[in-house]
């Protein structure tokens, strides 16, 4: 993992032309296919792997019947469901209730335009990068609540309710863990963030990398935190009156949101594309699974919190620790010298053991009283 | 020409949904409609090269007001059928446009300068120059921090129960 820039093994790979293909409308269109490629090839392969890990985790064999250890399974699962019947409901409201997969799908999948896959390779690398994940993805919230409102269901309008608590609370740490990364590679666009990454900024902002983690699972609704859609609380949340297609382009989004945050945090925190010896693009993936795998098996690890403890974590909790990441981070880097950056790590996995110990310590988390 | 269209398209959309705005008595659907007018003004963001307004625009205006203004919705009656129009019918038509004779007076009686230079590239750099740069407007972005967290401070007092 640790890319030692000393050892000249990893600029054997020439960078992509910006135009690569040839001229911009081949460029448009061979990068439209490879996100698509890319987006739903691995959200059926996260998808085996979830199933078959999980059951790992819960001592089962998880689905192994269609296929070689079960690989047809997403496949035969994809065609069930598109071959099922849509049904609206009798009160909904018919023109939201058909826009809204597409209004959650569509900014999920337009978020992979600025991920490099490798040096250069990627649809447009916008010198706002970072900002622009942050705000296309917000958008997908907007059809998570046309969804909700628009079933006239109970459930799916509380689900709707508990999704605009949970964004509106953990954007905040989320930009402001981000924030760190960007001071630390000084630029906005992830191909610059990569080549910043001699040092992998997991081990520079390891903070950072921890707040972002729990901030975006909990933004895309990953397990501990999927109270949007608590099987047992409110059947299935805000897609209970989806079905056939319509439901399966929510699943995808779901996966497909959680491939996004596994692609910015192996670009951010991980060295995107960068290794040595294997190709970039294999490097790349390889360290999106990784994510992945983390992320489910968090899954199979945690319960789920209540509302109030949600709440809690993200202002007591997440809010703090990631202004006094941005603090120290700015500090650091106007005062520290640019040749010890490596005597930079240490220091940081300190700082961020102590808040992380004494901080827990202070929070409280209701302590099962809840008032409201 | 490519620009072209693309403005044209925008500024239709743009309009187009700020009139549905108005206009539907659905307030969900119209708060929608808004949320497609806040999009369509950051399309036209990026056609002016300001790519950091445009993300900047989604983010705060999509991202956040739109989902606030849907969540009070959400705690409204009656939402399907609006609110009926009053006695203040009349009023308000004169004072709208009253309001937009001003506006289309103003808009129309400036004289637009047009830049020659290209525009900046990248605009980042230039507008933290000019916000907390040397001889740039430092003293507004703090006063309006200041004034913003005055708001918070104000709303959780005045909520606060007891």
């Amino acid at each position: 993992m640790v890319l030692n820039p000393g050892l000249g093994m990893e600029y054997h790979w020439q960078a992509l032309p910006p135009d690569w293909p040839g001229n911009f409308w081949w460029h448009w269109l061979a990068f439209s296919v490879i996100i698509l490629a890319f987006v739903l090839g691995l959200v059926m392969g996260f998808i085996w792997l979830e199933r078959r890990g999980i059951g790992r985790f819960q001592i089962r064999l998880g689905p192994n019947r269609t296929g070689p250890f079960g690989l047809l399974q997403p496949i035969a699962d994809a065609v069930k469901v598109l071959l099922k019947e849509n049904i609206v409901p009798a009160a909904a409201d018919k023109i939201v209730h058909w826009l809204a997969p597409l209004v959650a799908f569509v900014p999920t999948l337009m978020i992979f335009a600025v991920v490099p896959f490798q040096d250069g390779a990627l649809l447009a690398d916008l010198n706002v990068g970072v900002l622009y994940i942050v705000a296309i993805s917000s958008i997908s919230t907007v059809g998570i609540f046309m969804a909700g409102w628009s079933s006239s269901n109970k459930y799916s309008l509380l689900a709707a309710m508990r999704d605009v608590a949970t964004v509106v609370s953990y954007e905040i740490p989320v930009v402001l863990s981000l924030a760190g990364v960007v001071l630390l590679a000084g630029s906005l666009s992830l191909n610059q963030i990569v080549m910043a990454q001699d040092i992998p900024f997991i081990l520079l902002q390891p903070l950072a990398f921890l707040l972002f983690f729990i901030a975006a699972s909990a933004e895309i609704n990953r397990t501990p935190f999927d109270l949007l859609e608590a099987d047992s609380e409110l059947v299935a949340g805000f897609h209970i009156e989806y079905s056939g297609m319509k439901f399966a382009l929510f699943y995808l989004t779901e996966y497909a949101e959680a491939l996004a945050v596994s692609a910015i945090i192996a670009t951010l925190f991980l060295g995107g594309w960068r290794g040595p010896v294997l190709p970039p693009w294999l490097w790349f993936v390889g360290k999106v699974v990784a994510v992945f795998s983390v992320m489910f098996w968090i899954r199979s690890t945690l319960p789920r919190v209540r509302i109030d403890q949600l709440m809690a974590l993200a202002w007591k909790f997440l809010l703090p620790l990631a202004l006094i990441n941005l603090v120290v981070t700015a500090v650091q880097v106007l005062a520290w010298p640019e040749a010890s950056l490596w005597a930079m790590v240490p220091v940081n996995v300190a700082i961020m053991a102590a808040l992380v110990v004494t901080w827990s310590r202070l929070l409280k988390l209701g302590g099962g009283r809840v008032e409201v | 020409m490519g620009l072209g269209i693309a403005f044209w398209a925008l500024a239709v959309i743009s309009v187009g949904a700020a009139l549905t705005v108005v206009f539907l008595r659905d307030v969900f659907r119209a708060a929608l409609a808004l949320v497609l007018c806040f999009l369509t003004v950051a399309g036209i963001f990026i056609t002016l090269s300001a790519d950091f307004l445009a993300a900047a625009q989604v983010l705060i205006y999509v991202g956040a007001i739109s989902i606030l203004i849907i969540m009070t919705i959400m705690l409204t009656r009656g939402v399907r059928q609006g609110s009926p129009s009053g006695k203040l019918r009349v009023p308000a038509l004169f004072t709208a446009l009253l309001f937009f004779a001003a506006a289309a007076f103003a808009v129309l009686n400036t004289p637009w300068q047009i830049a020659g230079a290209p525009p900046q590239e990248p605009t980042t750099a230039a507008l933290a120059g000019r916000l907390f740069g040397e001889g740039g407007f430092i003293l507004a972005v703090e006063i309006a921090a200041v004034l913003l967290l005055a708001i918070i401070l104000g709303a959780i007092v005045l909520v606060r129960e007891k």
